[in-house]
Parts: C-alpha cells; structure tokens; sequence
C-alpha cells in the first residue's frame, strides 16, 4: 500500500467515499478566512482529510491568549503570523497537499482575485466586516461559503450560497449596531466551542466535495454547549438582498465594510477649523436656492440626490469637506462618498448656518 | 393560544432566560415583539431575526397558533 493509500485509508474504505471520493478531495481546493479558534480545526481536518489545495488567510500573529484554543500553535508560535505558523503544522500534518499562505488582511481589493481560485470559501474570521466582506466576494464570485461564528457557549453553523440557497445576507440583511454583538476577546470563549463548530463546518466542506448527505444549505443550526442541544431553523433565500449584492459589483472594491458595520465613522469637523484647511475640495450638497453660500470655501454645489451622478467632478484623493444646511445630508454624503473610495472625508457640524457665522467672524 | 419563546446568545442574556411560556391572543409577529420588548426593555436594542416553529419569518407573519417561537441573533466570534 503506498503512503498515500494507506493514509487515507479509514476514510476511503467507507462505500460512501471510496477511491472516487478520495480523488474528489485531491482535486478540490478550499480557502480558509481566519485561522484562529474556528480557523484551527478547519484547517486540521481539512488537511488531515487530504483536501487538494488548502489556503489559509489571516494577517494576524499568535497570542499567548490564543492557545487555549487555536491548538495549531504553541509557545514558539507566539509572536508569528496566523496564516504561515499554521502552513508550517498542516504541512507536517500532511505533506502530499498544496498549502498557500496569505499573511495578509481580506479586503475588497483581494478578495475576488483570491475566492476565484478556491472551490469553497470557509468563514472563521471573528468580526461582522470581515463576514459581509466574505459574504459579496462569494455571491460575486459564485462560491458555497461555509459558514461558523460562537458567542460564548453558543454557536452558528450554515452553508451559504450554495446551489441557489440563501446567501449571510438573507439571514442578516445588516450588520447589528457597533459594539452590541461583543467579541470573544471582550467577553470570553470555553476553547472546545470553536473546536466544535469548527469541526461541524469542516464536515460541511467534507459533504460539499464529496456529495455526500445533505448539506446545511437553507438551514441555520444553533449548538448550545451548555444544554447540549441543537435547534435547526430553515432560512429562505431572499433574491432580493443577492440582486444588491450582484448590483453594487462594481463599486465592491471601493466598499468600506467597517463603515457598513459602523466600526469607523464619519468625521465631523467644527465651522471654525475648516477656515483653516488648506488644499482641500469642499462640497455643498444643499439645494441650489438654499441660502447663505459660503463664497470663501469656494465650494462645488452638488445637491445629495445628485451626489452618486456626479462623482467624476472630484478627486477622490484629496482631502474633502461636506457641508448642508445644519449636519444631516451632509453625514449621508459622507457615507457615500466614503463608499465610493474616497480617502479622506469629513462633514461640518452645524453645517452653512455655522459656516456662516465663522465667515463672518473672519471676515471681521 | 400559547407560546414557547426561545432566546438565543446575548438575547438570553437581555431577558435572563433561555425559554418561557407565554399566553397571548392571535397576534403579528411585531406585535409580539413589542410586548416582549416592554417586558424586557434590553431587548430593544438588540438585532435578531425571529422563527415560528423553526421557519424564519417576517414581522407581519401573523401567529394563530400554538407555536415555537425563536429569537436568533447574530453571532461574530470565532
């Protein structure tokens, strides 16, 4: 029996699987978002299971904090990044596969190039921007995700976008407020949950490749460790949050997700610091016949309902200042504009009423 | 009619507990909300999605009968 047969021999004499199915998971390539509590034990069984091609995102390094968890690294780990520490364990665990290492951060500008290359995408990152951001780059590039998240000794496992199922969104349309769902760091984690759900999405990647059972597609599963209990509720698929989604392709590089989740916001500036800009584009979104005008700001005049028509009037690089009546229109173009990959967008509290009284103060 | 409501995650947390009965007339999912969010103020500013007898449905689904009513929020660890 050569090496290869005989290490995957306890999976291949399952009738189910076979040679054939071996063959099935040769030939597949699964990336792996977050290598760290849900990360480890994906990473581990995928690999052990002889998963052709595995990548392995994550730009963080290990903590001590991380060990009592995330069982690929140890002591001479800390300090190393996630993604290459891991590659460095499964390529021990298993030398006949192709492991890639990504020690970098998932954003919109990589993530479509990096989910085009995998058959499967696996969520294991631990943040709601990160999530949304797996989510599009999947209904973008037409990849089943697998999806996993716990709060403290709960946990969530679903299989999104796969077949025509529902996709993240047509279970939660919006990211919750900022700072109302806490992170394991914030609020703790018994470290064999993620080694559970982990688990339980790496079976679902198994499933996927071996077309074996009935995926977890359409289905979200609920464990709770305490009481030992598993509740499983049916998602419809929701064409509309996906048309969005497909919709919005365009702009997806340019997105801001912590802006979508509200991890970052908008900038406000006082009436009386703008004056003191230099080089800056400077914007009214208010109506034409709106009233004072600002003359010395020089501003372009861009009602809000015209803003997303007229974007190729600015630079998207240079420091920008919004400004409208009072501070409310001029928040929702900063979203926007932000959106829209500009860099660096703040809006003046208080809006041309407050401009005007500095103006005037200036002017003096 | 009577109904089983579970909380889930941080939602047991607010209501501080897992499952309870509750009595009510036929009513909108909403409506049900609105009485469980005035009992338990800490709902209020929470995200969730709702289920009757594990489908996941819509505020204006209308509860005629006796059913398992779950409320899922969601999760952001791993």
């Amino acid at each position: 029996m050569s090496s290869f047969t005989s290490r995957y021999h306890r999976q291949t004499i399952l009738p189910e699987i076979g040679a054939s199915g071996q063959e099935k998971l040769t030939a597949s390539k699964v990336l792996v978002i977050g290598a760290g509590g849900l990360g480890c034990p994906i990473l581990q069984y995928l690999v052990a299971a002889g998963v052709g091609t595995v990548g392995i995102v994550d730009f963080d390094s290990v903590e001590v904090s991380n060990l009592h968890r995330q069982v690929l690294y140890g002591e001479h780990s800390i300090g190393k990044n996630k993604a290459l520490t891991a590659k460095n364990y499964l390529t021990n665990l298993n030398p006949e596969i192709i492991i890639h290492a990504y020690p970098e951060k998932l954003t919109p500008k990589n993530a479509i190039s990096l989910f085009s290359q995998y058959d499967i995408i696996v969520d294991g990152t631990d943040n709601f921007a990160t999530r949304y951001l797996v989510n599009d780059a999947c209904v973008i590039t037409n990849t089943p995700l697998v999806y996993g998240a716990i709060f403290k000794y709960e946990g969530q496992v679903s299989v999104f976008n796969y077949q025509k199922g529902p996709t993240y969104r047509c279970l939660f349309p919006q990211p919750p407020k900022a700072g109302s769902v806490p992170s394991c760091s914030e609020i703790g984690v018994l470290g064999v949950l993620p080694g559970i759900i982990g688990s339980m999405q790496a079976n679902e990647v198994l499933k996927i490749i071996l077309g074996i059972g009935d995926v977890l597609s359409g289905k979200l599963m609920m464990y709770d460790s305490l009481s030992a209990k598993f509740s499983t509720f049916s998602i419809p698929r929701v064409d509309a949050e996906i048309s969005k989604v497909l919709a919005a392709k365009a702009d997806f590089e340019a997105k801001d997700y912590d802006l979508f989740c509200g991890i970052k916001k908008s900038i406000e500036i006082v009436a009386k610091d703008v004056f003191q800009l230099e080089d800056i584009q400077c914007i009214d979104v208010r109506e034409a016949h709106e009233q004072p005008k600002i003359k010395s700001l020089h501003p372009i005049c861009i009602p809000l309902g015209t803003l997303k028509e007229q974007l190729n009037m600015l630079d998207t690089e240079r420091e920008t200042i919004v400004f409208c009546q009072s501070g409310f229109r001029s928040k929702k173009a900063v979203a926007l504009l932000l959106e829209q990959g500009f860099k660096n967008v703040s809006h003046v509290k208080g809006g041309a009423v407050a401009l005007y009284e500095h103006e005037a103060v200036k002017e003096l | 009619m009577q109904l089983t409501i579970k909380y889930f995650g941080m939602l047991a947390e607010a209501t501080a507990i897992t499952e309870e009965q509750l009595h009510t007339e036929s009513c909108s999912v909403s409506q049900l909300l609105e009485k469980l969010q005035h009992q338990y103020p800490k709902l209020s500013d929470k995200d969730f999605k709702v289920a009757i007898n594990q489908q996941l449905v819509n505020h204006n689904h209308i509860i005629t009968t006796e059913a398992e009513v779950a409320l899922l929020p969601p999760f952001a660890g791993g």
